[in-house]
């Protein structure tokens, strides 16, 4: 049973905290994702739990072993980076076997481990190369290769595909998915695309300036965002965050004042988080405002809308249609798409029960966070 | 006359051979500078050119001085002494650089102080570095002998530069202590270059610092330090301003290498002739370890996945 477990991590550069006491519990098995922008302390937080970076206070466990002090050979982990780190004088079978040659393995067992990891991960072919003589795709494989051989009690990952063309990105990124399936080991893994962070995780831990901003399933993080930051992170096109005011007249159920005039009720489910005169910024995801017609009609409650297109962007299957609210600027889900001449005016649905709403001082959640 | 200069503007006019035109003075400078001492020399080595009698330069006496130097056991033992001074003196100027550069490379604070520092014993003349040495070894005035029998180690004062093996060793050092930096600062270079993140995947894949030193670091450096080799050995083979400083060569031939013998068989025998083919001889021993080290150089670079 390898649980990984975080607690009050702190880490200092100097006088410069990067990382302020962030709590994380890693379940067996379990595939979580670090995300968030770039600064915000993810490697540094993958890098202390490696070992190559020291913790300046707190305490992590990986296991039942607190590991502080523990160099990183001790830490029974394996570290995929971002740029591969292979070792360039060795061949592919050199670097997968590496770890095994210095754990005094014998050569029939690294053959035989090599030999497995590289049919798992189609580099049969290549064990005699070397890195130089490799694709971004290739290298990307034998450093997944090197880390599946010493069979570890965690993977970490540190942004494995960014160095990857968008294709070969998605394709390694099904292939990470299978291989956590396989192998069943512990992973922490580290991104700034919330897409991969979305499609690999059990969980996602997303960070921002050196604080965990929500820790959640992406279900969660998706339909329950803790503030703003999390809604505009998590989802794409990012969800649009307008400003507006309730309005709510004694017994009524009241409605959000937006710019140009236009009026939306209050959500039955958030009319009693909300008071009157209350500034909010109102969360509304492309797939919950699309023009009539051209959007998923369900049952739930819709509010008319009319807006102008200023710029669309076709996908195919969708197009993003990018509208104002006064200042601010929108972007809306077409299904079904027909070319959208500019400047069209357009009838929209807005799906009331789904729009999110935060304190305009916080940009907290006014539901309060799914977690407490 | 026209028919000439026609031919000249259309060669002027002509593509292909515009850059040797443009090369033309260069060449000229070398062949004036090199090509012609060098056959010269070349040729004075199948005579028994003398400076004092100059028409000994037209008599032809075929491989008589080759012959005469390589039945010369002088002349083997200096050959001898000089590829034992090469290889010790590069062998400990490697592990000392190599030591230096991995000292220098975790200092955090004052490494540029101390890299310019390093680099304080090159930047004084040989002739110098061989009288420091040449006094600090005395074994009369001396301050390493003082220092011994100071300190009582010993009684009687140590022939520093006159026994056969200590005056090599006395030589050795000063050679060493001039030209180590240079191993220090290339190996340093190839430090600075190395890429981190092999060094943070052995770690994690199980390495001890000596593991990584051993698999990862020195793979990594040994193309500098190859480098670094080929340089010193064009240095060392060629040794002597310090030898000459420091003994002389002798006593009694005992500290010869080839350039001090070479050096007295031309100027203080006047026995030029022969002194070129010993030269000539000298210079095939540096081209062989040019050789030696550039393939190594070349192995090492494909090592480490580049193209050579
Ligand atoms: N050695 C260091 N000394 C000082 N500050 C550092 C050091 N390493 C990182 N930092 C700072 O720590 C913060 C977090 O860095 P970190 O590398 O963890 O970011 P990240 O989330 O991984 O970003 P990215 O997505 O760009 O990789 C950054 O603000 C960075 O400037
Ligand atoms: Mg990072």
């Amino acid at each position: 049973m390898t649980k990984v477990t975080l607690k009050n991590i702190v880490k200092k550069y100097g006088n410069l905290e990067v990382v302020h006491s962030i709590n994380i519990d890693i379940a067996h098995n379990e595939f979580i994702v670090l995300v968030g922008p770039s600064g915000c302390g993810k490697s540094t937080t993958l890098r202390m739990v490696a070992g190559l970076e020291d913790i300046t206070s707190g305490e992590i466990k990986i296991g039942d072993r607190v590991v502080n002090d523990l160099a990183p050979r001790d830490r029974n982990i394996s570290m995929i980076f971002q740029n591969y780190a292979l070792y360039p004088h060795m061949s592919v079978r050199e670097n997968l076997g590496f770890g095994l040659k210095i754990a005094k393995h014998t050569e029939a067992v690294i053959t035989e481990r090599v030999d497995e990891a590289a049919e798992m991960l189609g580099l049969n072919e290549l064990l005699e190369r070397r890195p130089a003589e490799l694709s971004g795709g290739q290298r990307q494989r034998v450093a997944m290769g090197r880390a599946i051989v010493r069979n570890p009690d965690v993977f970490l990952f540190d942004e494995p595909l960014s160095n990857l063309d968008a294709k070969l990105r998605v394709q390694m990124r099904t292939e990470i998915k299978k291989l956590h399936k396989r192998v069943k080991n512990t992973i922490i893994y580290v991104t700034h695309d919330q897409v991969e962070a979305m499609t690999l995780a059990d969980r996602i831990v997303i960070m921002r300036d050196g604080f965990i901003e929500q820790i959640g399933t992406p279900l969660d993080v998706f339909n329950f965002p803790t503030n703003v930051f999390v809604a505009s992170f998590i989802g794409s096109p990012p969800m649009n965050l307008i400003e507006a005011t309730v309005d709510i007249k004694a017994g009524q159920r009241g409605n959000l004042l937006f710019p140009e005039d236009i009026v939306i009720p209050v959500p039955e489910r958030l009319k009693n988080a909300v008071k009157h005169g209350q500034k909010v910024v109102v969360g509304i995801r492309a797939d919950d405002l699309t023009p009539v017609n051209h959007g998923i009609d369900d049952a739930s409650e819709k509010a008319d809308l009319n807006l102008t297109v200023h710029i669309s962007e076709p996908l195919g299957t969708e197009t993003i249609l990018f509208c104002s609210i006064g200042e601010q600027e929108i972007q809306c889900k077409m299904l079904n798409p027909y070319p959208v001449a500019a400047d069209e005016k357009m009838k929209f649905k807005l799906a009331i029960d789904k729009i999110h709403l935060f304190d305009h001082a916080s940009g907290n959640n006014l539901l309060g966070s799914l977690n407490g | 006359m026209t028919t000439i200069s026609l031919k000249f503007s259309s060669a002027i006019q002509s593509k292909k051979s515009m850059p040797y035109l443009l090369i033309l003075p260069a060449i000229i400078v070398i062949l004036g500078v090199v090509l012609v001492p060098l056959l010269f020399s070349f040729y004075t080595s199948f005579t028994p050119f003398k400076l004092t009698k100059p028409d000994s330069l037209f008599v032809f006496i075929g491989f008589k001085n080759y012959i005469r130097i390589f039945s010369d056991m002088a002349f083997w033992e200096a050959f001898g002494r000089t590829v034992l001074f090469l290889a010790v003196v590069i062998n400990l100027e490697f592990l000392l650089g190599l030591g230096i550069a991995l000292m220098i490379n975790k200092i955090t604070h004052g490494q540029r102080v101390l890299r310019t520092i390093m680099m304080f014993p090159m930047m004084f003349s040989p002739i110098l570095v061989g009288f420091q040495f040449k006094f600090i070894f005395n074994d009369n005035i001396g301050i390493l002998n003082n220092a011994l029998q100071s300190l009582g180690v010993t009684d009687q004062a140590i022939a520093w530069l006159v026994d056969r093996w200590l005056a090599f060793g006395a030589i050795s050092f000063a050679e060493i202590w001039m030209s180590t930096s240079i191993f220090a600062i290339l190996l340093l270079a190839g430090l600075f270059s190395m890429p981190q993140e092999p060094l943070e995947a052995a770690q994690v894949d199980g390495c001890n610092s000596w593991q990584i030193f051993k698999h990862i670091t020195l793979p990594f450096i040994m193309p500098f330090a190859f480098i670094a080799m080929t340089i010193r050995s064009l240095d060392v083979a060629r040794a002597y301003d310090i030898v000459d400083v420091m003994t002389g060569g002798g006593p009694a031939g005992r500290t010869e290498l080839l350039w001090t013998m070479i050096a007295r068989t031309g100027f203080d025998n006047a026995n030029m002739g022969r002194a070129n083919a010993m030269a000539y001889v000298s210079i095939i021993l540096s081209i062989l370890f040019t050789y030696y080290f550039f393939r190594k150089i070349i192995a090492a670079r494909k090592a480490m996945g580049g193209d050579a």
